[in-house]
């Protein structure tokens, strides 16, 4: 099979066409061709991908029926940008596909990952069908390249931005779940901390705690973190603005439950003890919190 | 501008404004322990309640006023600090030490009836 063509020869295909005669047709032109070629072959390179998918192993969160219909969505929304030059509908299709799959715990490589793969299999499509003619396939390839790319890179940087606005979402409902203020008895507050504090949601607490302070007058308030496992220097020297801010109400602090790392947090940090009012667990701390107020608790009658 | 001092049999109640000067600190400070001389109280309760913001001077004024009345062997206390203001306070270092405080006016009055007692 001849390689080279005639430069007659390529003016009279060019003629016949249509097109202009310097052997290089316009981008767009060539834009067209290439995505009339993947409407015609649509099926079969979908099924191509579909099966390099599985191949991989990519999407083992999801059944085979998801996948093509999800691939089938992808591969339409790629031709289609490439037709129309434009990403702002891939974009918003590529947040709504991420918005659903995110939740079924599909990973980012593997968004990558499948966008290659569409990719890689749609450039081998068009080396079979150009490869008697290299300077044609060249030109081709310089139109699709940078598209591809594009897309490539809008798909994976709208799921990344759809994750990430996840998690900002979780950790808000996080802080929000966090803590709430109790009052036990009469001037009297427990603030029990489970989880991890991270200097926002120890700001959080602290303003919490002092409008209930303030709501409920208290006067002695038990800090459990008995649910936290450890803490680093900055929401320890929170914890004790905590206190600190709590006496400048009227109140005291009793902290209870201390991990051993936590203690060892608090004496590597260099806290003050002397204003740490600490118990060992929350049991100990209301006890010591009732003889602050004044109360004793004492039975009724024996037990039965 | 000049704080008003009330007398509640034994204890003197200042009652700050929002927007003290300086100025108005200092003669605050001569003020209060020329009152509680002239009175003979034995307790000065300072309402911070309508301050919105506490710096260092203010705060190191109080610790001042606190120190110079209890020379006087007097008890001062220190109420109505707002939550917005205390945690502001501690960020910046200002933990007023050794001077006793309470949440408002009837906490203030409730811990010096209390100190009084024992120091009888």
């Amino acid at each position: 099979m001849a390689k080279r063509q005639s430069s007659t020869q390529i003016s009279e295909t060019a003629n016949r066409r249509g097109v202009d005669l310097t052997g290089s047709e316009a981008p767009s032109e060539l834009l067209r061709e290439l995505v009339a070629h993947l409407r015609q072959n649509r099926t079969q390179l979908r099924e191509e991908w579909v099966s390099r998918i599985s191949e991989t192993r990519l999407l083992t969160a999801m059944t085979k029926e998801e996948i093509f219909a999800e691939a089938t969505s992808v591969y339409d929304s790629y031709v289609e940008a490439l037709e129309t030059e434009t990403f702002e509908a891939l974009q918003a299709y590529a947040r709504n596909l991420s918005e659903r799959i995110i939740p079924r715990g599909v990973e980012t490589h593997e968004v990558v990952g499948i966008v290659l793969l569409l990719r890689d299999v749609l450039a081998r499509s068009l080396f079979a069908k150009y490869q008697t003619d290299f300077k044609k396939l060249n030109r081709i390839l310089d139109a699709y390249e940078p598209a591809a790319n594009r897309i490539a890179n809008t798909v994976a940087v709208g799921f990344v931005q759809e994750r990430e606005r996840v998690i900002r979402q979780q950790q808000e409902a996080i802080r929000e779940l966090s803590t709430p203020v109790l009052q036990v008895r009469e001037r009297l507050l427990i603030l029990p901390i489970i989880g991890v504090i991270d200097p926002q949601r120890a700001r959080q607490l602290t303003e919490q705690l002092l409008r209930g302070i303030r709501t409920n007058r208290a006067k002695v308030v038990v800090i459990d973190i008995t649910g936290v496992a450890a803490m680093d220097a900055t929401v320890a020297n929170h914890l004790v603005q905590t206190v600190e801010a709590s006496r400048l109400l009227g109140a005291t602090v009793i902290v209870t439950g201390l991990s051993p790392e936590i203690a060892q947090t608090l004496v590597t940090i260099g806290v003050d003890l002397g204003k740490m009012n600490t118990v060992g667990d929350l049991q100990g701390g209301i006890e010591q919190a009732e003889r602050l107020l004044g109360y004793k608790v004492v039975p009724i009658a024996e037990p039965r | 501008m000049e704080v008003p001092i009330l007398k509640q049999g034994q204890v003197l109640i200042a009652t700050f404004q929002a927007a003290l000067s300086d100025a108005d600190l200092k003669h605050l400070r001569i003020g209060l322990v020329e009152q509680v001389v002239r009175l003979r109280s034995r307790g000065v309760i300072v309402d911070v309640t309508a301050m919105d913001v506490m710096d260092s001077f203010a705060s190191r004024t109080l610790r001042e006023i606190a120190h110079m009345i209890r020379l006087r062997g007097a008890e001062t206390v220190i109420v109505g600090i707002q939550p917005e203001v205390a945690f502001a306070m501690v960020q910046l270092g200002l933990t007023l030490e050794g001077v006793a405080t309470a949440l408002d006016l009837e906490e203030g009055l409730a811990y010096l009836n209390e100190k009084f007692k024992t120091t009888n």
